[in-house]
């Protein structure tokens, strides 16, 4: 296992209120625990509130956990004895964001902003700009064109594809794509697809995919994490996840996806209302105030992931063996 | 008879450079119906919708052809005129709610105030026709939600508040702008569902721009497909995505990410949009399609009618 969470947590206060009262706790990550393999691609799905952001910059250490730990490579992430540095561990592992412009400092030809990052880590000024223009090349950008611009004479594609370059640039072994397609328009965001599994199979990298978009996402993916309001709701293989789907909150949004065929349109919205804000949750499922199989058990006991088959583990008490709940085992 | 009727519509911003945004743009709606206008960003589609609302800022933009709606003469409307246009005859739903609503004043108050402004209605009918059109838009407790200010209801309420603004004076037509894109998926999909059935109950003729081929297969009778502020195909919805014809929309499909595509290539279209300051002479997609022949970069294609009413800007098609 390249890359290990466990039990990793963060809250944060919602301020306080004149007589400094603390007004409430988003619980953005609750607890949650997954392993990802080296070469693998784990999808990240869920909607806005879900804990898929936090979830990326607590493995960064861009924000510091409550409680658990990252380890990478087998070593604990800024721990003290034996652990990995925090220099160490964010050359390894890097980040490419949604927003390309925002990511990028104006100020600098984007062969600079691609050199930086190995300079900061004691690569020579030659080598490091040598490295920048063939990962110029290499992500499509002919470098005598491109490489003395700046960031706001490139498309957002192009931009991009500067991003993934400059994550690439310091070798890491592990990529986190944070919705990195999702503001690329569809014909732009096929060709940056296609990069990324070029990249993936040329450099040998394991990719952390986090998308709202479930069709990119099975295509991009090995294995599947769904989150649901800072709890991973079911994580499994890619094909076990979308074709025998164990929580009713996937199965919602597999279902809450536009068909693509005008004769077959959808007529039913699979769920009411918006997700709820993760300020205080209440106890029990997360979901089930949207779930329309919620039962007594499901207020008073949170589901504690069940083991499925081949590592596909679904929180909910309809899976649960002895759960309580009427519906367990049944077929949904 | 046509509700709306656009020909040979262009738009260009002036400024340093003239950046063509919408050129010869021909569209034509039946009172009732619901047209999908899909492309992708500086195709045009957004320009053209706020052509047609009046609302793009005049010293800076050069508007050229006609826009008719309901037989009116969209371009030459002036003052008062206008103003009963604009939220009487159409009305404009947009992606982000927050900046169609004033933050200081209540939703009732506003949806309010328009019933006022276009019917004449006293405060008390106003106020009874926005609580009637909360209950409308499927919003839970709207008498309490009409004291509401926009900052206080989550994204999906805020949207839907939005549509009940738009269609409290009863409109012909809707001008839908991205309305769904910034929503969850779950969420979105109720607003698809919404607008639908507001749609047929109403009897009004929408036009939804999207850049997501899957939301106009949900809403649209007919689908536009803009290129380079062009529309490059027409059709019946089920034609247009099924039996695609121009080869930008055939590029278009073949690159939306299917799951099932596992393990294979993306048929992506390679380069990227034009500049829209600097248009090719001719077919404005023929420096990235795989079928470009020599004519192809000499003249605009011009427009070739097939069977069933669609229209294709291709040279290949017969």
């Amino acid at each position: 296992m390249i890359l290990q969470v466990k039990q990793l947590k963060k809250y944060f206060s919602t301020g306080k209120s004149f007589f400094g009262k603390s007004r409430g706790t988003v619980h953005a990550v609750d607890d949650i625990s997954f392993e990802v393999a080296a070469g693998e691609t784990l999808g990240i799905v869920g909607e806005s509130g879900c804990g898929k952001t936090t979830a990326a910059r607590l493995l960064m250490r861009l924000i510091e956990p409550d409680e658990g730990e990252v380890l990478l490579e087998g070593r604990r992430i800024g721990g003290a004895q034996g652990g990995m540095s925090l220099t160490e561990a964010r050359r390894r592992m890097q980040m490419v964001f949604q927003d390309s412009y925002a990511s990028l400092n104006p100020r600098l030809p984007i062969e600079a902003s691609i050199a930086f990052g190995p300079m900061v880590h004691g690569v020579a000024e030659r080598e490091a700009l040598k490295r920048s223009r063939d990962l110029l090349a290499r992500v499509g950008l002919e470098p005598s064109r491109f490489a003395a611009r700046y960031s706001h004479e490139l498309s957002g594609g192009q931009r991009q594809r500067v991003n993934i370059a400059r994550a690439l640039a310091l070798q890491p072994r592990v990529v986190i794509l944070d919705e990195a397609v999702s503001a690329l328009d569809k014909s732009v965001e096929a060709q940056v697809l296609n990069l990324l599994l070029d990249l993936k199979t040329e450099f040998g990298l394991t990719y952390l995919f986090i998308s709202h978009d479930l069709n990119v996402v099975r295509y991009m993916s090995d294995r599947v994490m769904v989150m649901y309001l800072g709890k991973i709701a079911e994580i499994g293989p890619v094909e076990s996840i979308y074709r025998e789907t164990g929580h009713p909150y996937t199965r919602a949004l597999l279902s809450a996806m536009p068909t693509l065929d005008p004769d077959r349109r959808t007529t039913e919205p699979p769920l009411a209302g918006d997700p709820p804000n993760p300020i205080d949750p209440p106890p029990g499922c997360r979901f089930r105030a949207r779930c329309a199989y919620a039962e007594s058990v499901c207020e008073r006991i949170d589901p504690a992931d069940a083991v499925g088959h081949s590592g596909h583990l679904i929180a909910c008490h309809m899976s649960i063996p002895r759960s309580g709940h009427t519906r367990q085992g049944l077929a949904q | 008879m046509s509700l709306v009727e656009v020909r040979d519509l262009s738009v260009i911003f002036t400024g340093d450079r003239a950046v063509h945004a919408v050129n010869g743009m021909n569209l034509d709606l039946a009172p009732g119906e619901v047209l999908g206008v899909l492309g992708e960003s500086g195709s045009g589609k957004s320009v053209t919708l706020r052509a047609m609302l009046r609302i793009l800022p005049p010293r800076r933009t050069r508007i050229s052809g006609s826009i008719r709606v309901a037989g009116r003469d969209v371009l030459a409307l002036e003052g008062k005129a206008l103003e009963d246009y604009r939220g009487g005859m159409v009305s404009m739903i947009f992606q982000e709610p927050m900046l169609a609503f004033d933050p200081v004043f209540t939703i009732g108050e506003q949806i309010a105030e328009s019933v006022a402004r276009h019917t004449g209605a006293d405060k008390a009918k106003a106020r009874a026709r926005a609580l009637q059109m909360l209950d409308h838009v499927r919003i839970p407790n709207a008498k309490r939600r009409l004291d509401s200010y926009p900052h206080e209801m989550s994204g999906g309420m805020r949207q839907r508040a939005m549509i009940a603004l738009a269609l409290a004076c009863g409109p012909k037509l809707l001008l839908a702008d991205e309305p769904t894109t910034a929503l969850d998926a779950t969420v979105q999909i109720q607003i698809l569902l919404l607008l639908r059935e507001l749609q047929r109950e109403l009897g009004m003729s929408v036009i939804f721009v999207t850049h997501d081929v899957g939301v106009a297969c949900e809403v649209a009778d007919r689908i536009a497909v803009m290129y380079a502020g062009r529309v490059v195909e027409s059709g019946a919805a089920r034609d247009v995505v099924k039996d695609p014809r121009h080869p930008y929309t055939a590029g278009l499909l073949a690159s939306i990410v299917r799951g099932e595509l596992r393990g294979t290539r993306i048929d992506a279209i390679p380069g990227s949009p034009p500049d829209l300051s600097a248009l090719p002479a001719g077919c404005s997609f023929a420096p990235r399609c795989r079928h470009a022949r020599a004519d192809c970069h000499a003249a605009p294609p011009a427009v070739r009618t097939l069977a069933g009413g669609r229209e294709v800007r291709c040279v290949l098609v017969a």
